[in-house]
């Protein structure tokens, strides 16, 4: 009687969306467990380090990791985990391309850690002090692993095989990512899963989506009303479809909400907010420094918007504070 | 030399968390460090965010209750914007809502920290969890309760995009209406809900409250902590999770405090360790006078038992029922053992079955008016709601043009942070006698958090 | 960090900037063509911003794109198509840390050889005051 395969599930500094996905797998999760062996999945089973440092490199044959890499600690469970494992898959887009926890890197980690615990309105910490960073000693207690100077997504500090993206993914993605692998249907290293093309070639929307997408001004979501029905895009809302990996059943669209890009770009793109950029500056109907300089001036965040899922792994990684 | 007992990670919770016990020379319990080891950092990060996205990046802060978040965060911009929802708005926010506890409640009870009570002590470590509840109570449970999350997380998709993400949320409304066609299938969900919050009652009466090992646990000072409560509630003091003032009880039951979003400054503060990333939160008008139980302390609680524990009942009827049968049989209120989170958490669940039946049936659900456009000028904002796991508060300041210029956070479980690290604390000084630890010890004193439902992600975000 | 040679990426577009650039060279203007390193596109539409960012990735101080001035673009509109990024391009270094002193946009005529010198010998002063960017 063949061995199960063995699976692990573990999370880095994530939200614990991407274990939802997986418990929304339903009745497939039940599948799961019957097919495989869960030897660590923290969220649901009470499988500890010790049992994970006891399993010999490479015994596990598949690894979920989800979240990104903020804190040393962490950095240093995906290289345990990535010798234990015959195969990783960096698991959702904090993992895939550093996340929405990436946006710590417009700001540094001073900065960060001094907001919240000595700024803040309510709390109260005369002496400043901050926790983490330290090894331990009888002042501070147990030790507590610091923050990395950047946020980094998986594939910055080990070697990555397959990505699934979404912030979460949606279920059927991951379900399918997992059957592939438990099936021996090995994608070639370094595949993203998901759609081949854009969002817009699965939307809803799309049949009222214009060649050609000419705007005199973008609006922000809470200041206008929009079509039901229509393509955001020609009515001044920016959607990021265009430039974002299809594969989502397009849920944001479907609640009238536009796309925000939590699948990141294709192989093509190597910058997503690069990418987001150009397409929204081709849609600027003006030829004048000025008037352009208005248009584009109504879009209140563009660092955060068009790298809301992937500063750490955009050409300048967010900015502030030493390169790695 | 200081003997340790590190529990590395903890499990069966969202998020991180370690903790490590110090006996001293004779094998007591000296100390218990409750660690929890992630940090994000949005109290800063999101400054510079524009608001309307506020929402959807916020509820980031935890994928199990997204949903929370994001209706904290609507709320936030509601009071930022100064606009009034319309009441279809409300009916559609409060309907995920509502939903979304319902079925994050079960997801603890039957996956998280229920196992615990359900498939009893043993000294298999391997089973407690989702598999081994479904080997103990039948296969046929297992199917109910997921087909009914399914059902229950589809119903949240139907007006927010998804349970995972949702995104409907904007200042003054929601993106999109309910269709009257979709009427009958949510009251259809509604109904079923309902059917299966009774059977869980049902099978928490026989599996649990006739459990001679539960009963007795309930009585053991080591899960008993003698708090303040906190929790919103209605103009009629009875607990509310979408909208109401924020209402805190003493040890004793008496009213202690109450007020609404814009004050929260006034009565919460918190404060910082060296050895964990989440802060503890404790009441401003008590002071906090270190890990200690009794009115003279200002730890506090939140969540299931503590909303139960802070209201004088429940606005639907079979919930009240319930409301009143558990503080019968424990003996009047507030009741302070942390056990009884589980049976409180069921209570929520019918509740939130009720409500969401109720909501299924008022005219405004389908109402085309969803929105209403911001017409102030944005400058600051205080949106509280209950997340399952307790109070939760957005705060948030812009410039003129709704960049966030500062924010402040104050999530759900964090509020339970000093509770948990004494429950924590009393529990390990119960149960490890002369040094000696097994696993089954080490599950007695996770059972002393777990109760909570904590997530920490949450809690430090 | 005083006494650091700025080094500035300078996108030159086949039809008009280049010729200008190359003006400046044979008419002998001064300008400090050792901070310099230039880069012929066949049009300064083509520029994609991903460049510009990988350009100060590698370690440029600055970087300019200089096309053809309105009206004079061999491919009619290539250079109004550049223009359309650069207030976004802009906010997006910013946000990332470089300050707009490091990087323009900007239009010389093929002959022009004294804007170019201008131009590129403003840049080079400004940030020969400011130090590596990545101390900025």
């Amino acid at each position: 009687m063949p061995e199960k395969p063995k699976i692990a599930l573990y999370w880095c500094s994530g939200c614990g969306g991407c274990e939802e996905s997986v418990i929304d797998l339903s009745e497939d999760l039940l599948e799961l467990q019957r097919r495989a062996d869960i030897v660590f999945w923290p969220v649901a089973l009470d499988s500890r380090l010790k049992d994970l440092e006891a399993l010999g490199n490479g015994e596990i044959d598949l690894t979920l990791i989800n979240g990104a890499i903020r804190l040393h600690e962490q950095a240093h469970m995906a290289r345990l985990l990535r010798r234990k494992s015959k195969l990783v898959v960096a698991h959702g887009t904090c993992a895939h391309l550093g996340g929405i926890v990436g946006l710590g890197n417009f700001h540094s980690v001073p900065e960060i850690l001094a907001r919240s615990f000595r700024e803040v309105p309510t709390v109260k910490n005369p002496g400043g002090i901050l926790p983490g960073g330290f090894k331990e000693d009888s002042v501070r207690g147990p030790k507590l692993s610091g923050l990395t100077d950047k946020v980094m997504a998986l594939d910055q500090v080990i070697d990555v095989d397959y990505y699934i993206p979404g912030c979460p993914p949606p279920p059927e993605l991951v379900g399918e990512a997992v059957w592939a692998v438990l099936e021996g249907r090995l994608p070639e290293k370094g595949f993203v899963f998901g759609d081949r093309k854009t969002l817009c070639h699965t939307c809803p929307r799309l049949d009222s989506k214009p060649e050609q997408i000419s705007l005199k001004g973008f609006k922000r979501v809470h200041e206008t009303k929009w079509d039901m029905e229509k393509c955001f895009l020609p009515q001044g809302v920016i959607c990021l479809g265009p430039a974002t990996r299809g594969g989502c059943d397009s849920r944001c669209i479907q609640a009238n909400m536009p796309c925000r890009g939590c699948f990141g770009p294709l192989e093509t793109m190597e910058d997503h907010g690069a990418g987001i950029l150009s397409f929204i500056a081709s849609m600027i109907d003006a030829e004048h420094e000025d008037e352009i300089r208005r248009i584009t001036d109504a879009i209140p965040d563009p660092g955060g918007l068009f790298y809301r899922y992937s500063a750490p792994h955009s050409i300048l990684g967010g900015g502030k504070g030493p390169r790695t | 030399m200081t003997r340790r007992i590190i529990i590395d990670p903890i499990t069966r919770l969202e998020g991180h968390g370690k903790i490590e016990i110090r006996l001293g020379s004779g094998g007591q319990v000296d100390r218990a460090f409750f660690q929890v080891p992630d940090f994000r950092g949005f109290e800063k990060f999101c400054e510079g965010r524009a608001a309307e996205e506020m929402p959807t990046l916020t509820q980031k802060i935890c994928g199990v209750c997204p949903t929370a978040h994001h209706i904290a965060s609507v709320k936030a911009l509601d009071d930022l914007f100064d606009v009034e929802p319309t009441e279809a708005a409300k009916k559609i926010r409060e309907l995920m809502h509502t939903a979304f506890i319902y079925e994050d409640h079960l997801l603890h009870f039957f996956y998280l920290g229920g196992p615990d009570i359900l498939v009893g002590s043993d000294d298999k470590r391997f089973g407690k969890n989702i598999f081994g509840v479904i080997g103990k109570l039948g296969e046929r449970i297992g199917e109910e309760v997921i087909e009914i999350r399914k059902r229950v997380r589809g119903l949240n998709a139907l007006v927010s995009g998804s349970p995972l993400y949702p995104v409907c949320g904007l200042p003054g409304g929601v993106s999109k209406p309910v269709p009257e066609e979709e009427r009958i299938g949510i009251k259809e969900i509604a109904r079923d809900a309902l059917a299966f919050a009774r059977r869980c009652l049902k099978i928490f009466e026989e599996e649990v409250l006739e459990s001679r090992e539960y009963v007795d646990l309930t009585h053991l000072d080591a899960y008993s902590l003698e708090t303040y409560y906190m929790g919103m509630v209605d103009g009629n003091n009875r607990v509310s999770f979408y909208d109401g003032e924020i209402r805190i009880v003493d040890p004793e039951g008496g009213e202690f405090e109450k007020f609404g979003a814009i004050d929260y400054l006034h009565h919460l503060e918190e404060r910082v360790d060296t050895w964990s990333y989440m802060k503890t939160l404790y009441l401003k008008g008590v002071g906090w006078h270190g890990l200690r139980e009794g009115k003279e302390s200002g730890l506090y609680r939140v969540g299931p038992l503590a909303r139960l524990n802070a209201s004088e009942g429940l606005a639907t009827p079979l919930a009240q029922q319930e409301y009143e049968r558990m503080f019968d049989v424990c003996g009047g209120k507030p009741v302070h053992n942390t056990l009884v989170y589980h049976w409180a958490r069921l209570i929520e669940v019918l509740y939130a079955a009720e409500r969401m039946g109720e909501i299924a049936v008022d005219d405004q659900l389908t109402d085309p008016e969803i929105r209403n456009i911001p017409v102030q000028s944005p400058r600051k904002g205080v949106g509280i709601c209950e997340a399952p796991r307790g109070t939760l508060i957005h705060h948030y300041e812009t410039d003129e043009a709704a960049i966030l210029k500062r924010l402040n956070l104050l999530v759900a479980t964090q509020n339970n942070a000093g509770a948990i690290s004494l429950s924590v604390l009393k529990a390990a000084r119960a149960f490890i006698k002369e040094g000696r630890v097994s696993d089954l010890i080490l599950n007695r004193i996770e059972m002393g958090y777990r109760a909570y439902d904590p997530c920490m992600a949450c809690a430090t975000h | 960090m005083q006494g650091v040679e700025p080094k500035i990426i300078v996108f030159l577009c086949h039809w008009c900037s280049y010729e200008g650039a190359d003006a400046a060279g044979r008419g002998r203007k001064e300008f400090p063509s050792g901070n310099l390193r230039e880069i012929r596109v066949m049009c300064s539409g083509r520029v994609d911003p991903r460049l510009v960012l990988e350009a100060f990735r590698l370690g440029a101080d600055g970087v300019l794109i200089l096309g053809c001035a309105p009206g004079d673009c061999h491919y009619k509109r290539g250079n109004i198509q550049a223009l359309k990024r650069i207030p976004l391009l802009e906010r997006i270094l910013q946000q990332n840390g470089i300050n707009n002193d490091r990087f323009k946009f900007d239009s010389v005529s093929a002959g022009d050889g004294e804007k170019y010198a201008r131009i590129a010998g403003e840049m080079v002063e400004r940030l020969r005051g400011q130090g590596s960017k990545n101390h900025a």
